[in-house]
């Protein structure tokens, strides 16, 4: 099986990810989308490890890696959404511009 | 013959997430996105698992559909998502959309072009074990493991000290 | 010492037996007074006595080396001529150099020997002065530079002595600056002699132009051969007259002289008899082959004829003062000019020797006219009188002193005046100068006055009753043991010129000058006639002045207007003043002022409006050129960041579609390219 399928898929997911992050208003559906496009990555990275074959480990040792990353990194997330929540009563990202001029 | 399955099943489960996918980011109800990525992430499960991959399989079942999507509902819940449809798209979708389209353009084809031709053969099974997994782990990657470890703990006190209510109290 | 000279023959000198210590030491002559200069200025007042300790122990060792060194001469040392090159460009060489012969070796005795006594005279006279130690400071500095002058072997070096003794005149005369007529009279000798030394220097160029040399041994040399003679030369002796007239204070630049006695006595003493004034006859002396052998012996007939003029008018003069002092004056005057008209006639011999004579007896009298002064405390003869009573001593060294003066025989002036008519009219006689009748007939005519005004001189101060104040008393030691010494020298140094079996005439001639015999017209005849024509005088005198016979008062007469003439000194110094001075100074100087005023001023002050100007210029174009141009910048910036402000959104997704399509288009260049 080509391997480009794989990485056109994971292409895909990450696009859509893309798509989630910039065109959502809540802050949490942002991270949702990021999720997506960190998934797709995973995906690449297995498929270049089924690819390699035997010699393919640290593919899957990486991929590891970025599911427990992408674990506390929800977390932290989430963590300062719900403080903004706390603070300003929305989870509005438009309404998170403070820093503009 | 086994090859033509595992191309109709990729297939499958191509679309399936695909349209999950798609789903997550354009649904106007929020839980329905937590729900609909739930479904992408068990299709990236079954392609692992396709993909001789069993333990990064499971160990993506048990922490992000275990952990990270319910935490996710978690956080909607606390920050009071709104029930039943609402309108969660901001102004710049068309860029958003040209932005990704353009991405994806781009990038499957530099990946089509540059891996064209290599082929992923299924009849080895002997590399990928969850033994030789472990064993790379803990030999070869023992420091981003470790390193990994503390990234998980700093993590933890970072959410911890960031939704601290100011009285000192946590509130769960 | 030859036997009598029966014919008449070329002088030979002494003749050079052996080398001398002594003259090879003689540039230590100057040097000393120079030092003692030096150490006078700087240290004066700490010095003992108030720095004359030093002027006096400078000047007695230059006076034991100098009679050394004139010993040695004339017991057979040779002379030494040395010299150092300063500096040479192509054809220009500038020597230190020094040239001990018999001339120089003879002046040098007579400056520092009455150097010594003006000093050691001036610690009385001078006792009570504020400025006693630059005076003694600048008498050292002008006996170090009349020794330099002397002892010079070229015109350069010459002419630093020469102005080196003017300047020393100057401040010596105006030592008692504080009243005008002082200053003005030290300004008046220092200009009068300037415009001499203006002639002097173009006479020294024009030399240096024909002979291509400075150094006076090779230029008289070079006169004697005949390799440089005509017009040039004749027109560059002239030239070197006109300072010596200058200097020497002959007609028609002598108008210095006479107001230059409102400095001390002991200045007067030693610059205005002894020294400063034979500069001008010691320059001829030395170039005299430059006189002799330029074109026809024009310069010497000149220099006959400017003598003969002055002495005549300044015996006059000298008949009619009141101040004792300028009657000495217009002596020296008088004196100068036969010593000049000895060497114009050809007695070199002769005109040198009444400058070594005149030196003792005009030092003489100054400093017994000081001693005068001293006592009355007034210069003017009408306040004098009866003087012999008071002052024996000062009398009696002032009557040798006059005789001397008046050519009585033994005492010196005798020998030298009577050397000099003599050799006038036997140049007359011969036909060797063609001026030479006019020269006996002054030198004649001038002895006679000269006798008459030594006589009224003499009469007025010391015979009669006292006329003046107080009750006078003889001056202290410090003043009469120099006039004493003089006295005694006054009368012995004549016979050193003894016609036929005296020694100076081996020590001192020009070359080629011829010794004449014993021939009895001038040997005997003419001193008889003078003798006795100044005895008569002394007769007339005693009529005139003291017995008050025959006295008719020329005022009324009809020559009264002689006698004003006379007493206005000719008109001279009025003509000086009207058609000199006060044309130069009244346009010339308010000329200088407007110029000053308007051109001077107004280029200052141009050149302020104009820095002025350019100034606000430059702040105009700085405010309005160069601060719109930081001012815009900024404007700029400031307009440009507020158009660009607007990218700060604050919407992070915003930033994130930015950046997303950055790599999108990233990856896309760097995947083609």
């Amino acid at each position: 099986m080509p391997v480009a399928y794989f990485l056109v898929l994971s292409a895909f997911l990450f696009s859509i990810g893309v798509y989630g992050v910039l065109a959502r208003q809540h802050a949490v559906l942002v991270l949702l989308s990021v999720e997506l496009m960190l998934n797709a990555v995973n995906i690449n990275l297995v498929a270049f490890s089924a690819m390699l074959g035997d010699a393919g480990v640290p593919g899957q040792v990486f991929a590891l890696f970025v599911i427990a990353v992408a674990a506390a990194e929800v977390g932290v997330g989430l963590a300062i959404v719900i403080l903004i929540y706390r603070n300003r009563q929305s989870v509005d990202v438009e309404e998170m511009s403070l820093m503009k001029w | 013959m086994a090859d033509t399955y595992l191309q109709i099943i990729f297939w499958a489960l191509f679309v399936m997430m695909g349209i999950a996918g798609i789903r997550v980011v354009t649904t106007r109800n929020v839980v329905h996105a937590a729900l609909y990525l739930v479904a992408t992430l068990l299709g990236a499960a079954s392609i692992y698992i396709l993909l001789y991959a069993e333990f990064v399989a499971w160990v993506q079942v048990l922490v992000y559909v275990g952990a990270v999507v319910v935490l996710m509902l978690f956080g909607l819940m606390l920050t009071k998502a709104p029930i039943g449809s609402a309108n969660f798209d901001n102004n710049q979708r068309l860029v958003a959309a040209i932005c990704a389209g353009l991405l994806f353009a781009v990038s499957s084809f530099i990946m089509v072009r540059a891996f064209e031709g290599q082929e992923i053969d299924f009849t080895s099974t002997e590399g990928t074990t969850v033994q030789s997994v472990g064993e790379a782990i803990f030999s070869i990657y023992v420091l981003p493991f470790e390193i990994v470890s503390l990234l998980l703990l700093a993590a933890l006190v970072g959410a911890i000290v960031i939704s601290r209510r100011d009285e000192g109290e946590v509130e769960g | 010492m030859n036997g009598l000279v029966l014919a008449a023959d070329a002088i030979e000198g002494v003749e050079v037996t052996r080398a001398g210590l002594f003259p090879d030491l003689m540039w230590l002559v100057p040097l000393l007074p120079a030092l003692s200069f030096l150490a006078i200025l700087f240290f004066g007042k700490k010095l003992p006595g108030k720095g004359h300790s030093a002027g006096l122990a400078a000047i007695s060792v230059a006076f034991v080396l100098s009679l050394a060194g004139f010993i040695d001469l004339v017991t057979g040392a040779g002379p030494v001529e040395k010299h150092w090159v300063w500096f040479e460009l192509d054809t220009l060489e500038l020597t230190f150099g020094m040239n001990y012969d018999f001339l120089t070796g003879l002046m040098f005795v007579v400056v520092t020997f009455v150097s010594l006594l003006v000093q050691i005279y001036s610690t009385g006279y001078m006792h009570d002065d504020e400025r006693y130690s630059w005076f003694y400071a600048a008498l050292s500095l002008f006996t170090a530079s009349m020794l330099l002058l002397v002892i010079a072997d070229n015109l350069i070096m010459m002419l630093v002595g020469w102005e080196g003794v003017g300047v020393c005149s100057y401040f010596l005369i105006g030592h008692y600056w504080e009243e005008k007529p002082n200053s003005s009279a030290a300004i008046k000798a220092f200009i009068t002699t300037r415009i001499g030394d203006v002639g002097f220097m173009f006479g020294i160029f024009a030399l240096f132009v024909i002979a291509g040399t400075f150094n006076i041994t090779e230029i008289n040399h070079l006169a004697e051969e005949g390799e440089i003679a005509g017009t040039s030369l004749t027109i560059a002796a002239l030239l070197l007259f006109c300072g010596a007239i200058g200097k020497s204070a002959q007609f028609p630049l002598h108008v210095w002289l006479p107001d230059a006695m409102a400095g001390p006595t002991p200045v007067s003493a030693l610059i205005h008899a002894a020294t400063m004034v034979v500069a001008g006859i010691y320059l001829v002396a030395r170039m005299y082959p430059v006189f002799e052998f330029a074109g026809d012996g024009i310069p010497l007939e000149v220099v006959g004829v400017i003598a003969a003029i002055t002495m005549l008018i300044a015996a006059f003069l000298a008949l009619i003062q009141d101040d004792i002092k300028r009657v000495l004056a217009y002596s020296t005057i008088s004196q100068l000019a036969y010593m000049f008209a000895g060497l114009a006639v050809g007695v070199f011999t002769a005109g040198i020797f009444h400058l070594f004579t005149h030196a003792f007896f005009k030092a003489l009298l100054f400093l017994g006219a000081g001693s005068v002064i001293h006592a009355v405390h007034s210069n003017n003869m009408s306040d004098m009188g009866g003087l012999r009573k008071y002052m024996p001593a000062t009398f009696k060294t002032y009557i040798i002193g006059s005789l001397a003066l008046a050519g009585i025989f033994p005492f010196a002036g005798f020998f030298s005046k009577d050397e000099i008519i003599g050799g006038a009219l036997r140049a007359g006689i011969d036909g060797t100068r063609s001026t030479a009748w006019l020269v006996f007939g002054s030198a004649l005519l001038t002895a006679f006055i000269t006798a008459l005004y030594t006589a009224r001189m003499c009469i007025k101060t010391f015979w009669g009753e006292y006329r003046g104040h107080g009750e006078p008393h003889e001056s202290p030691n410090s003043m009469t043991s120099p006039l004493w010494t003089l006295a005694g020298l006054t009368l012995v140094v004549g016979f050193l010129g003894f016609p036929v079996i005296g020694p100076f005439k081996y020590w001192i001639f020009a070359e080629g000058e011829v010794a004449h015999g014993f021939e009895p017209l001038y040997n005997v005849v003419l001193p008889v006639v003078t003798v006795g024509a100044a005895l008569f005088t002394f007769f007339l005198a005693y009529k005139w002045f003291y017995r008050d016979e025959w006295k008719f008062d020329f005022r009324k007469s009809s020559f009264g207007w002689l006698y004003g003439f006379a007493e206005r000194k000719y008109y001279l110094d009025d003509l000086y003043l009207g058609g000199i001075v006060k044309p130069i100074q009244y346009p010339l100087a308010a000329a200088a002022y407007w110029a000053n005023q308007h051109i001077i001023d107004g280029i200052v002050n141009g050149t302020a409006r104009g820095t002025l100007g350019a100034a606000t210029g430059t702040y105009m174009a700085d405010q309005n050129v160069v601060d719109f141009g930081v001012n815009g910048a900024a404007g700029l910036t400031n307009f440009s960041g507020g158009l660009l402000r607007y990218i700060q959104s604050g919407n992070v997704q915003r930033y994130a579609a930015v950046l997303f399509a950055g790599i999108a288009i990233f990856v896309a260049v760097f995947a083609v390219a």
